[in-house]
């Protein structure tokens, strides 16, 4: 049933862009289809008892090297799924109101479906090497959806950082994968962390996924490719900061976390990470006057507040992080979505030039309200039942020394969070005292229903899920025990009594308004410290520096000059395979001496000849002379091959001598008639100690080579087999097409790519210096 | 255009054909006899060279209406489609599997799935003689 899933995620994508030249927009409802076929399977999976007992596929993909497409839906799969393909249903549906009517909608269509079912795959992968490829994946099509508005340059260096950033993390990930499957002995996620296994090299093992984890979902100091993110279409936002992408590191921190807390390094070091990110994030967000940026920079702050609880790996924090996942992914979405319906009807985002919307759109002001309540974590919405089991979670201890510290922390950031929540709703919906003549809002066109319905319906979903918190109830805590055997499922509830998490609560929302009230004393705070940018610039720094030693390396390794290409590569063999032949002890062997000179007169003459060509190619001062002398070295050796009785590898030799000749005169045509004599850096007698020693290695092995055989020829076996599982009497062609059949597809494809490579340098050439290859494609 | 010789004009114009034949001749008998794909193209390709050296770069590839990218594009597309089928019958990546047919002409007509692939070979190699001519060879103008 998932395959078929991924399947559908697969077709939809590809035929997107050619569903679109006929539907139009309403290709976005289509690819719906296949995010909504995921939520009706869950649904029916979940009713089915998934939650309890792990629904399981599998497919062979290359069980050689572990890699099997292992797919698991438990309960914290199935809160994924519903997060990833809810949202992603209604991110759909928004997309295909957002968008003017454009020509390439067919394309974001196949990107977005393509983007949804990497995220899928990534949750329900049980194969730590097909948790890669899906988490490679969304990373590739998040790169096509945030550099979407391919012409502008912003977008695509957005698209650029948070590919090289992600894959940079991804590969460091699947280097930790392989550690911990080699140790572990298994590939399987639910078999590492149901034994998981212990030592140093375990420890070098997270700390790489680790790497991958940190990177994918923006913690400092990797932060900044998701800000820059925002570069993409406003849907793309919504689906890549809620539910899709940075959930990613998310969801990979939260199934280790439980079963590596106790590796010492694990809980300080994840913890600290979160945490810095949450304090972070919400500084930055304070700052921002682009109601996108500052809801990208809320997303790096909650993103460390995810981290931070989902990655203590204590049964309390587990099932609290779930909890908070969830309510993340509603009130995000629904935020960007919001953010998405102003742009669109004011044309701007800057709340500086925001006054009046929400006298003028008070529905969506509502929305936005509601969203933004649940962010800041006021009751009675889900955000505060999050929060408040957040806290309980951390009161609760058993976190060591980390624990309070780390709650301080949290409380801090969750002050931020109630700031910039604030910040957001008045900059966008409020009413200026003074507004300047640029302000727009209050006479903006009103949004459609259809344009606002996602936003409201995740809304909705928040406050529902907040005075009904049984109705998630089982949801969170089957994620939890899936995660961890030894949550107690309890349920969750917005009132606990008056308990110590409750001040808390209360603690962060009044210091939250007092920091917004001091609003323009922060802001002037904040700006003395200036704009703190080191992250891009050690990001813009690390690019610069590969740029430099890339040049140097390539300088020095790639000179331009071909003798000494040649004269590196020849002497590399002849040093490296000549010692290993001296050394060996194979020479001389014993069985020289049944060797004979020649077995006819007919071999003695052709050798002479071949040898007298060769020669003669040396001392020719033509080019041509040469390259006739070079093909009748050739043709001598297809003799040679006559005379072995070896008729196919004579026509070939034949012909493919022929052809290099024509191609050699067509290219000789452009250079001078003859050598140009003493130019090079390499002196004549340098080359000739160069081919000597050449010449003379490649005897000695023919003759070692010929002579050391002690296993039968596997000739022998060809030969017998060629007729009754090949079908063929030829034996040469029943092993290039059958036996070694996986050998020609390669070289044909060499071929093929050689070909290209010709035509298109010729037509680089052609084109003049200075123009780029490109401009003469397409064809 | 330089002066052409009516010698070699004349043997190409006669020979055209054939080589072609030949080389046909050679794929198709090639699992059984001295032949196969590759040689086969290679035999079609010398007859295009031969032309060429007759009539330079567009008398070769006139009356080729396949484009060297056609021709190599099918070709590697025919030979990994081959080995692909193979899937389908739940086997390994380019599992060989015999046909026997009864044509109505020539009788019992024993091949291999071998012989698509060898096909796709041979389509390569034509290909890749047709880019050499059409793209070093076409430039007597600039050099």
């Amino acid at each position: 049933m998932f395959l078929a899933l991924l399947g559908l995620h697969a077709i939809l994508a590809a035929v997107a862009p050619l569903a679109a030249r006929r539907m139009g927009r309403a290709v976005l409802l289509l690819c719906a289809l296949a995010p909504a076929a995921t939520v009706v399977a869950a649904v029916v999976a979940a009713a089915g008892g998934a939650a309890g007992q792990p629904v399981r596929e599998s497919f062979g993909w290359a069980p050689a090297i572990g890699l099997t497409v292992d797919l698991r839906l438990d309960g914290f799969a199935l809160l994924m799924v519903a997060l990833v393909s809810g949202i992603g249903v209604l991110v759909f549906g928004y997309a295909a109101a957002y968008f003017p009517q454009r020509h390439d909608i067919g394309r974001f269509a196949g990107y977005l479906t393509a983007f949804a079912g990497s995220m899928l795959g990534l949750v329900l992968a049980d194969n730590l090497l097909l948790l890669y490829v899906f988490w490679e994946g969304t990373s590739v099509t998040s790169y096509l959806l945030i550099g979407f508005d391919d012409r502008k340059g912003s977008a695509r260096a957005a698209a650029l950082h948070a590919i090289l950033v992600t894959s940079a993390g991804g590969l460091a990930m699947l280097a930790g994968f392989v550690v911990l499957g080699q140790v572990a002995g298994t590939y399987s996620l639910s078999g590492l962390l149901a034994d998981p296994p212990s030592g140093p090299a375990v420890s070098a093992g997270l700390l790489l996924a680790l790497a991958g984890a940190v990177t994918k979902s923006a913690q400092v100091p990797f932060h900044m490719w998701l800000p820059a993110a925002m570069a993409a279409p406003t849907p793309v936002s919504a689906y890549l900061h809620s539910a899709t992408m940075v959930k990613a590191g998310v969801y990979l921190i939260a199934r280790l976390a439980p079963a590596f807390a106790l590796v010492p390094f694990w809980r300080p070091v994840v913890v600290t990470i979160g945490v810095a990110t949450m304090i972070f994030g919400g500084l930055r967000a304070l700052r921002q006057d682009d109601l996108k940026l500052l809801l990208a920079f809320g997303t790096v702050s909650q993103l460390g507040f995810l981290v931070a609880v989902l990655g203590a790996g204590t049964p309390q924090a587990t099932l609290a992080g779930a909890a908070l996942l969830l309510a993340h992914g509603l009130f995000k979405a629904s935020l960007f979505m919001v953010t998405g319906v102003i742009d669109r009807q004011t044309g701007t985002r800057d709340l500086r030039l925001l006054s009046g919307l929400g006298r003028r759109m008070p529905a969506l002001a509502v929305v936005g309200v509601v969203a933004a309540a649940s962010m800041a974590g006021l009751p009675p919405l889900v955000g505060f039942v999050a929060k408040e089991a957040v806290f309980e979670a951390y009161l609760h201890g058993g976190m060591g020394p980390v624990g309070p510290l780390a709650l301080a922390g949290l409380v801090v950031g969750s002050i931020l969070t109630v700031a910039y929540s604030a910040r957001f709703v008045r900059g966008a919906f409020a009413t200026q005292a003074h507004p300047s003549q640029r302000c727009v809002g209050s006479q903006a066109p009103l949004p459609s229903r259809a344009f606002q319905a996602p936003a409201a319906l995740l809304a909705l979903a928040s406050l529902v899920a907040g005075l009904l918190p049984m109705l998630i109830g089982p949801l969170v805590s089957s994620a939890g025990s899936a995660l961890d055997p030894n949550v107690e499922v309890e349920s969750l509830s917005l009132w606990h009594g008056l308990t110590p998490a409750l001040g808390l609560s209360a603690l962060v929302v009044a210091l939250g308004a007092v920091l917004v009230l001091a609003g323009g004393r922060v802001a002037a705070v904040q700006q003395r410290f200036g704009g703190w940018s080191g992250a891009d610039d050690a990001y813009v720094a690390t690019l610069r520096g590969l740029n430099r030693t890339a040049d140097r390396v390539t300088g020095f390794a790639q000179n331009g000059s071909l003798p000494v290409y040649l004269s590196v590569i020849l002497l590399t063999v002849v040093t490296l395979s000549g010692t290993a032949l001296l050394s060996g002890g194979m020479f001389p062997s014993p069985a020289f001496a049944e060797l004979v000179l020649a077995e006819s007169l007919l071999h003695l003459v052709t050798c002479l000849a071949v040898i007298l060509t060769a020669f003669a190619t040396l001392v020719a001062g033509r080019r041509l002379v040469a390259v006739l002398c070079l093909g009748g070295v050739g043709y001598g050796v297809a003799v040679l091959f006559v005379l072995q009785g070896a008729p196919d590898l004579a026509l070939t030799q034949l012909l493919i001598e022929t052809l290099a000749i024509v191609v050699f005169v067509l290219v000789l045509r452009h250079l001078p008639e003859e050598f140009e004599p003493h130019r090079w850096r390499f002196g004549q007698k340098t080359r000739w100690l160069v081919a000597g020693s050449v010449g003379l290695f490649v005897f000695i092995f023919a003759l070692v080579a010929s002579a050391a055989r002690t296993a039968a020829p596997i000739s022998e076996g060809f030969l017998a087999r060629a007729l009754p599982e090949g079908g063929g009497r030829n034996i040469v062609n029943v092993i290039l097409v059958d036996f070694r059949g996986f050998d020609t597809f390669g070289e044909i494809t060499v071929l093929a790519t050689a070909a290209l490579g010709i035509i298109g340098l010729v037509r680089a050439v052609r084109a003049g210096p200075g123009t780029p290859p490109q401009a003469e494609g397409g064809s | 255009m330089r002066s052409r010789s009516v010698i070699l004009d004349t043997v190409t114009r006669a020979t055209f054909q054939a080589i072609w034949v030949f080389s046909l001749y050679l794929l198709f008998a090639g699992h059984n006899a001295p032949g196969g794909g590759f040689v086969g193209g290679l035999v079609g390709g010398a007859a295009l060279v031969l032309r060429y050296a007759c009539h330079g770069s567009d008398g070769a590839t006139a009356g080729v209406r396949v484009r060297p990218e056609g021709a190599l594009g099918a070709g590697l597309l025919l030979a990994g489609g081959t080995g692909a089928a193979s899937w389908l019958a739940g086997a390994a990546f380019l599992t060989s599997a015999k046909v026997e047919v009864t044509v109505p002409v020539l009788g019992t007509v024993k091949t291999t799935s071998a012989l698509p692939f060898d096909i796709g070979v041979y389509l390569v190699v034509v290909g890749l003689v047709l880019a050499i001519l059409s793209s070093l060879g076409g430039q007597e103008s600039t050099a």
